[in-house]
């Protein structure tokens, strides 16, 4: 290699590495990434007392256990009197939770405007309705229920469904294994820009 | 009133107020897990006054600490941080001009009304107000998460909010690699508590739910996490008995600002503006057509056009008195063309949720009388 040439490639890589690291228009308006030292370590208990999270493979589900029946008792106290006594909603601030209406079901949704979105005919994981409870219901007193009655009004709102049956006692293993009616109909977004309408 | 050259004017203030006779609001207020609009046919230029954002709440604004607000950062991560607004401070800052839309932008606008159309007595507020465009600073996610220490296997993150529903959507760990931000200011001052006060996540271009507000919480993983914002709701059905799932990309829009419902115009010459924007980058161009879609003519584009950024255009009309449909076509820089509403209900059924980006217009009647047109 000439000495030019090796001038050349050393020039081309000084030139690179001045880039910007992302498509930030003319010159760099960000700092290179590098180990600053600011914070302070997460303590395991930090850690524990927000992670709260379950995903639909049923990781963070935590010890405990509930009943449709013990879940009724719980809803009637504690969610009834916004989503109505048989989970019917009032809308539009408080959704309808129960109801497999014949003319919802096979997800017409896309076709169909004005059509009622419930647990039962919409929702494609049993796991979220325990997340979702738990973080942030009932809407007065959010974060207020332990997990035998987030348990119990999981399985409540499952048989109410006809998801489970009435009988049914939820447990992490138990509700990790329920299978959605409609968990199939959701795919990933194929829209990518371009030429086109999706 | 005195003329005000024969009077001394009035003294320096704490903080300035709008002029005397300048009301704009958003609409509606009161809801706590609605939201509020942004009055886009008060504003002109592309940034929305931070106290005229809108809003989207899920259980309200929280009344946040700063002093004892943390972020933490977890999961698929070498070193566990807690960070503190000042810590946040520290680290390297970006500003950049980004839109923020909720993916619910626009239903009054697409829902056909009891005669099936949509209702011709709307206002830009009501059609596109779910969106604001704000000078944001903050620092890239990417620096936060080399600073935690991410593992090469994570491949996802949850967002938490610290509101009362602990609001939580799953990102891929693209978008932070990407252009993902935290920030904590909008338009030179901290973030205002309906905008997330004291620090939010930005994801330009992404739908507004994914810019988790009061952010509390990363957790880094390997898949998403499926919550409630991305099973339940946020989740788009189509006609083929599917519902899309993480649909982030805001999609190519624009809307004619002025003249709007309720205006009532004169003949002559009049600025045709509006705004238009893209999540997938800038906007290239902005059609407008005078007469009901027949001819379409290029507006001026205000510059600099910014990436994922609200974009003015602008087009001087004379109209000479008759009947007449105005309208407004973005194209984005991948080269999708904002498509009419038969378009997307061909595409994705007419019960299809979130994601509304139709060519709409506005039609003139002969007596200057202006109303919404959405039936493209």
């Amino acid at each position: 290699m000439t000495r030019r040439a090796r001038f050349g490639i050393t020039m081309l890589a000084a030139a690179l590495s001045l880039l910007p690291p992302a498509a930030c228009g003319r010159g760099r308006d960000t700092e290179p990434a590098r180990r600053y030292g600011l914070g302070r370590p997460a303590t395991s208990a930090e850690i524990a007392a927000r992670d709260i999270d379950v995903g639909a493979d049923g990781q963070g589900l935590p010890a405990g256990s509930g009943t449709a029946a013990q879940g009724e008792v719980v809803f009637s106290q504690k969610c009834a009197s916004c989503h109505g006594a048989n989970g019917e909603g009032k809308l539009p601030a408080y959704p309808q939770l129960v109801g497999r209406d014949p003319i919802a079901e096979g997800f017409p949704f896309g076709k169909t405007p004005g059509l009622r979105r419930t647990i039962g005919n919409y929702w494609p994981y049993a796991t979220t309705v325990f997340d979702y409870v738990r973080r942030a219901m009932p809407q007065s007193a959010p974060g207020s229920l332990s997990n035998d009655e987030v348990y119990a009004l999981t399985a409540f709102l499952l048989a109410a469904n006809r998801v489970i049956p009435v009988t049914s006692i939820l447990d992490s293993a138990s509700l990790t294994a329920v299978r959605m009616p409609y968990a199939d109909r959701f795919v990933r977004d194929d829209r990518r820009g371009g030429r086109g309408v999706k | 009133m005195t003329d005000p050259i024969r009077l001394l004017g009035a003294p320096t203030s704490a903080v300035g107020a709008r002029a005397a006779g300048v009301h704009p609001v958003r609409t509606p207020t009161g809801e706590i897990t609605g939201g509020s609009l942004t009055p886009l046919q008060d504003l002109t230029g592309t940034i929305t006054p931070a106290d005229l954002h809108f809003e989207r709440h899920h259980a309200g604004v929280p009344l946040i600490d700063p002093a004892r607000h943390t972020l933490l950062v977890h999961g698929l991560v070498d070193r566990p941080l807690m960070l503190s607004l000042d810590d946040l401070k520290r680290f390297p800052q970006v500003t950049r001009v980004h839109f923020v839309e909720c993916s619910g932008n626009g239903e009054p606008g697409w829902r056909a009304g009891i005669f099936g159309a949509p209702n011709p007595g709307l206002t830009p507020q009501q059609i596109a107000g779910l969106t604001g465009n704000s000078e944001w600073t903050g620092v890239p996610l990417r620096i936060l998460l080399e600073e935690a220490g991410a593992k090469r296997d994570a491949t996802w993150f949850l967002a938490e909010g610290g509101d009362a529903c602990l609001l939580a959507r799953s990102i891929p760990i693209q978008k932070a690699r990407d252009d993902a931000l935290v920030v904590w200011s909008q338009n030179g001052e901290p973030l205002r508590p309906e905008q997330g006060f004291p620090m939010r996540l930005l994801l330009p271009g992404w739908e507004g739910s994914t810019n988790v507000k009061w952010l509390r919480r990363l957790e880094l993983g390997t898949r998403p996490w499926m919550t409630r914002w991305e099973t339940a709701t946020y989740t788009d059905p189509l006609a083929d008995g599917t519902a899309r799932q993480f649909a982030f990309e805001m999609d190519a829009k624009s809307l004619i600002t002025s003249p709007a419902f309720p205006e009532t115009i004169t003949r002559g010459w009049w600025p045709l503006t509006g705004l238009a924007w893209s999540g997938r980058g800038r906007i290239a161009r902005v059609e407008v057509s005078t007469d009901a879609g027949t001819t379409w003519q290029d507006a001026v584009l205000n510059l600099p056009v910014r990436s994922k950024a609200h974009t003015r255009f602008t087009h001087m009309w004379e109209w000479a008195g008759q009947e007449t449909i105005l309208l407004s076509r973005a194209t984005d820089e991948t080269g999708y063309v904002q498509p009419t509403r038969a378009d997307l209900i061909r595409v994705r059924g007419a019960g299809t949720l979130y994601h509304w980006n139709p060519v709409y217009g506005w039609k003139v009647a002969a007596n200057g009388r202006v109303f919404f047109h959405g039936a493209t």
